[in-house]
């Protein structure tokens, strides 16, 4: 096993390469006689035989772990194929095992085990039975040599004078410019990945008289079913409303879409609590609020309501609104207040909108303005 | 295909054309291919734990080629609206995308597919893991040293690239989560200054959600980032290959040669072997821990959100670092920009992946080496740059906690408005201190090697001096563990250059040779130098004279002086 020698590399026996270290700019000394020098390489340690090198036996014994180790493996696949057949799936798998489903347990199981398997009986191979001998190989410079640089370079001068290309410059720049006009295409071709944006970020689907509707039932709100200190998450009523067809007026795509801008909470506060600026004092109903629910920095929906402090939390990075203050941002990233939508009660006596937002919602943009 | 003639058995085997003969030959006559293969088959690889790293994510990627295969025969990538019919009780007759109806039905009706897709997320866990201790592994040892910085380069754009592949991948269930993480990518494009509507309304086919994004990530996480992933990762490879390993200095390891074990057979049994540990590994977390189960969340639904939403943990430093970000936004000329969110999430990430990328040239214009390195550096022996990635890393764990902050808030009771503060205040001390302790340290550290040179090491025997004092006998260290830890490079600190050079003309650039000096002194300053020669041969021989000395005192009971040999070697045998 210890005998596998080329010409090219040498095994651990007979390599006592003393390379001279560059970094340390000491010579060696000779390894013949006198004192050892320190800081010469010694050379690589001797090849210490292993047990299955010398001992019959224990390289017996680890031709037959190894091939357990292989058999076994083919066991378990063969276990995985009777998992297959033998776990039913559907449904729920929480049910088995803590949730995880026996099938998915069971093929897992066996397909990592038999896969395991296979790696430690090749690793194992490597490591007992083929030869450990260590090889030093030298290592050549990174770079070419330099007559095959000069050559290189002498080529491609060759090359491009063979072109013409530096005497012609009218050849040159035409192309150049031919091929900066294909660029052109590859712009417009994408151009039709999406619209234009137009306003279509500063307008919901909100208008004057739209009731606000709870967002799950879609039943419309009155005003004293409204609690102090209840949140209701509120819709426009627009998006539950079928049309002459009976098929909803939104759904699939743009009824996310609406939603995405569209999204409300309507709070009841004491009116005491409520400090509104100028020119909102009429925006609630008897201490009823109604503000997006599209967080102002980057757009998750907010959730978490402390009736105590009317602050409403944004569960994505915490940014947290007054709502009792216009929507304030009193802690986290956002840069602007939750917008408000007016309310009012309709002829019905249920909460409606007065109109769509008078800002953008949700996160701020470019052309967002200064509102 | 040896022509070794050293046992006649060998020999015999050679020269009867067995099948492998046959088909080599077949494949040389129309590729010519043994020229090259003859030195790749017995190619050297060191071997070396740490060495190990890197394998891991290249076999965590051929992993998730092979189950993100198997997952793309059933996955359906459209966002057209479906009512849910599979097996899953709970979401039955509930209105979805087809991509999250698609997921549903892989995990509940295709036999092993919950199976797949577990293994296909634990194992780019794994893949986006190894990438980052891998790098780690890279820069503290100093292997990104000439030659091997374009491979520096390669593994940069790998990492952001296997994010961003992540990223995409955790988003195509379009579940409640996933949705979620889209809304946010939402946000942080339109909040680029001037094109970022434009940019978003392109990406989404108009006003998010809209009904395109998921294809296009799609083709992007199937096609587009694999295949450059895939041609990354060879380049790569055969740059490895190509400059052949670094190696860890010990006797018989230099910097002219490599050391180890044989492509074939030996690293191709290990290497080949460790992929199926991998394998294993990932199938067997795909079996027993759950990830990601996309049933529980729902479908997406811009209304709702499940409390404590969280990145995939790759992503978790630049939402941190968006969490603790004041609420600046500035609003002029009838424009909106939103600094909080441009700059935590779209600048941010960008300035540390250019420092990534350039550290190795920014190291290499401070110290001005022009040499190759092919033998790895113990990460005490360069302390600036230790110190310089554990500040780095500390600066993104820093952000990376801030972005669990309601998590810690809840875990453990804390504020979560002083966790928040606490933080934004730690980033920018915090790295400071890291640095200033972790280069402290690696100085300590080569403090200690110089003493186990000059003075050995502590043999655990206790001696007893004539005064009564009692004291630990050191015993020198081996010719090997001696050439180990001599085998560093001086440092190679650079003059300070005058206004004019040497013959009188004015040195324009001096300023900036002046900082580099500059820095290149910093970057060295404090360095133990190992000991020489002569210093290491009078310790020696002083350890050896105290040592006879101790022991004849044992017998005498006598007071002895001992030489000095003026040279300060620290009390050998009395700490
Ligand atoms: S989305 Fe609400 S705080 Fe970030």
């Amino acid at each position: 096993m210890t005998g596998d020698h080329e010409d090219a590399v040498r095994g651990n026996q007979d390599a006592v390469v003393a390379q001279p270290q560059p970094g340390h700019g000491l010579e060696p000394a000779g390894h013949a006689d006198g004192p050892v020098d320190p800081f010469a390489d010694p050379g690589l340690e001797e090849h210490e035989p292993r047990p299955t090198d010398v001992d019959e036996h224990a390289a017996r014994r680890a031709e037959r772990q190894i091939a357990a180790c292989f058999m076994l493996s083919a066991f378990f696949v063969v276990l995985f194929c009777i998992s297959f057949f033998v776990f039913k799936i559907g449904n729920n798998p929480t049910t088995i095992l803590g949730g995880y489903g026996a099938s998915n347990v069971t093929l897992g199981l066996f397909l990592g085990l038999a896969l395991l398997l296979i790696g430690i009986g090749a690793i194992q191979w490597a490591r007992k039975l083929m030869s450990d001998v260590e090889v030093v190989e030298m290592r050549h410079p990174t770079a070419s040599s330099e007559a095959d640089r000069v050559a290189t370079v002498e080529a491609l001068q060759q090359g491009v004078s063979d072109s013409g290309i530096a005497r012609r410059p009218l050849i040159r720049n035409s192309l150049v410019g031919a091929l900066a006009m294909l660029g052109l295409p590859v712009i417009l071709g994408l151009r039709d990945l999406g619209p234009l944006p137009g306003n279509k970020l500063s307008v919901t689907v909100w208008r004057k008289g739209m009731r606000v509707v709870n967002d799950v039932a879609g039943t419309p709100i009155k005003p004293e079913e409204v609690e102090i200190g209840q949140l209701i998450n509120s819709q426009p009523e627009i998006l539950f409303e079928k049309d002459a067809n009976g098929q909803p007026k939104y759904a699939g795509t743009e009824l996310l879409n609406a939603k995405t801008k569209a999204s409300t909470i309507v709070v009841r506060m004491k009116p005491e609590d409520i400090t509104p600026t100028p020119g909102r004092e009429n925006w609630g109903v008897s201490g009823i609020l109604c503000f997006s629910k599209i967080c102002t920095h980057v757009g998750c929906p907010i959730s978490l309501w402390e009736q105590q402090t009317h602050h409403l939390l944004c569960p994505c990075h915490q940014s947290t609104f007054d709502l009792g203050n216009n929507g304030k941002v009193i802690f986290g990233p956002a840069g602007r207040p939750l917008p408000q939508l007016p309310l009012m009660v309709d002829s019905e006596g249920y909460l409606a909108a007065q109109s769509d937002f008078t800002e953008p919602v949700g996160p701020s943009f470019w052309e967002r303005g200064e509102r | 295909m040896s022509t070794a003639t050293t046992n006649g058995k060998k020999a015999a085997q050679v020269h009867r054309p067995s099948k492998v003969g046959q088909l080599a030959t077949w494949v040389d006559d129309r590729t010519g291919i043994a020229g090259v293969a003859k030195k790749q088959v017995r190619k050297v690889f060191p071997d070396h734990w740490s060495f190990m790293l890197g394998e891991i994510a290249l076999w965590s990627f051929v992993v998730l080629l092979l189950t993100g295969t198997f997952l793309t025969l059933w996955f359906k990538p459209s966002m057209g609206e479906v009512v849910y019919n599979g097996s899953y009780d709970q979401l039955r007759g509930v209105s979805m995308s087809e991509a999250y109806a698609s997921a549903l039905h892989l995990s509940f009706d295709v036999r092993g597919g919950l199976l797949m897709r577990q293994i296909h997320h634990w194992a780019a866990m794994l893949f986006i893991a190894a990438m980052f201790v891998h790098m780690m592994r890279i820069y503290f040892t100093g292997a990104f040293r000439k030659p091997r910085e374009l491979n520096w380069v390669i593994g940069c754009l790998l990492l952001l690239l296997g994010s961003l592949e992540g990223f995409t991948g955790y988003s195509l269930p379009d579940d409640l989560l996933s949705g979620t993480g889209l809304r946010a990518a939402g946000g942080f494009i339109l909040a680029i200054p001037v094109v970022g509507t434009y940019i978003s309304f392109f990406l989404f086919g108009g006003e998010f959600p809209g009904d395109a994004i998921i294809p296009r990530l799609y083709t992007a996480h199937v096609l587009l980032i694999p295949a450059v992933l895939l041609a990354l990762i060879g380049l790569h490879m055969l740059l490895l290959v190509y400059q052949k390993h670094t190696q860890y200095a010990g006797p018989g390891r230099t910097n002219d040669n490599v050391v180890g074990y044989p492509m074939m057979p030996v690293y191709a049994a290990k290497a080949g072997g460790f992929f199926f540990i991998v394998f294993g590994v990932s199938a067997l977390m795909g079996g027993l821990m759950s990830i990601n189960p996309v049933w529980r969340y729902g479908p997406y639904d811009p209304s709702q959100v499940t409390a404590g939403s969280q990145p995939d943990w790759y992503m978790g430093w630049p939402d941190g670092a968006l969490r603790i970000m004041p609420g600046w936004e500035t609003h002029a000329f009838g424009f909106t920009l939103s600094w909080n969110i441009f700059l935590p999430i779209i600048v941010l990430p960008g300035l540390m992946f250019t420092i990534l990328l350039m550290l190795p040239f920014i190291e290499n214009w401070i110290t001005g080496d022009k040499r190759d390195h092919h033998l790895l550096q113990r990460p005490r022996n360069a302390p600036t740059r230790t110190a310089t990635m554990v500040a780095l890393m500390t600066f993104i764990g820093l952000l990376w906690a801030a972005g669990g902050n309601d998590i810690m808030a809840i875990k453990f009771n804390l504020n979560l408005n002083y966790i928040t503060y606490f933080i934004r205040v730690m980033v920018f001390v915090g790295p400071v201190v890291a640095f200033l302790i972790t280069r402290r340290w690696c100085i300590s550290l080569q403090r200690a090697d110089r003493d186990r040179l000059l003075h050995g090491y502590e043999s655990g025997v206790i001696m007893r001096s004539p005064e009564g004092a009692y004291a630990e006998k050191h015993l020198p260290i081996s010719t090997g563990e001696t050439f180990a830890l001599t085998s560093r490079e001086h440092d190679d600190i650079p003059a300070m250059p005058s206004d004019a050079d040497e013959n009188g003309v004015a040195n324009h650039k001096v300023w900036l040779t002046r900082l580099r000096v500059r820095l290149a002194r910093f970057w060295y300053s404090g360095n133990i130098e190992t000991p020489s020669r002569e210093e290491l041969e009078a310790a020696r021989h002083h350890a050896d004279d105290e040592l006879a000395e101790q022991e004849l005192a044992e017998y005498h009971d006598s007071h002895v002086q001992h030489d000095r040999h003026g040279i300060e070697t620290g009390e050998v045998g009395k700490h």
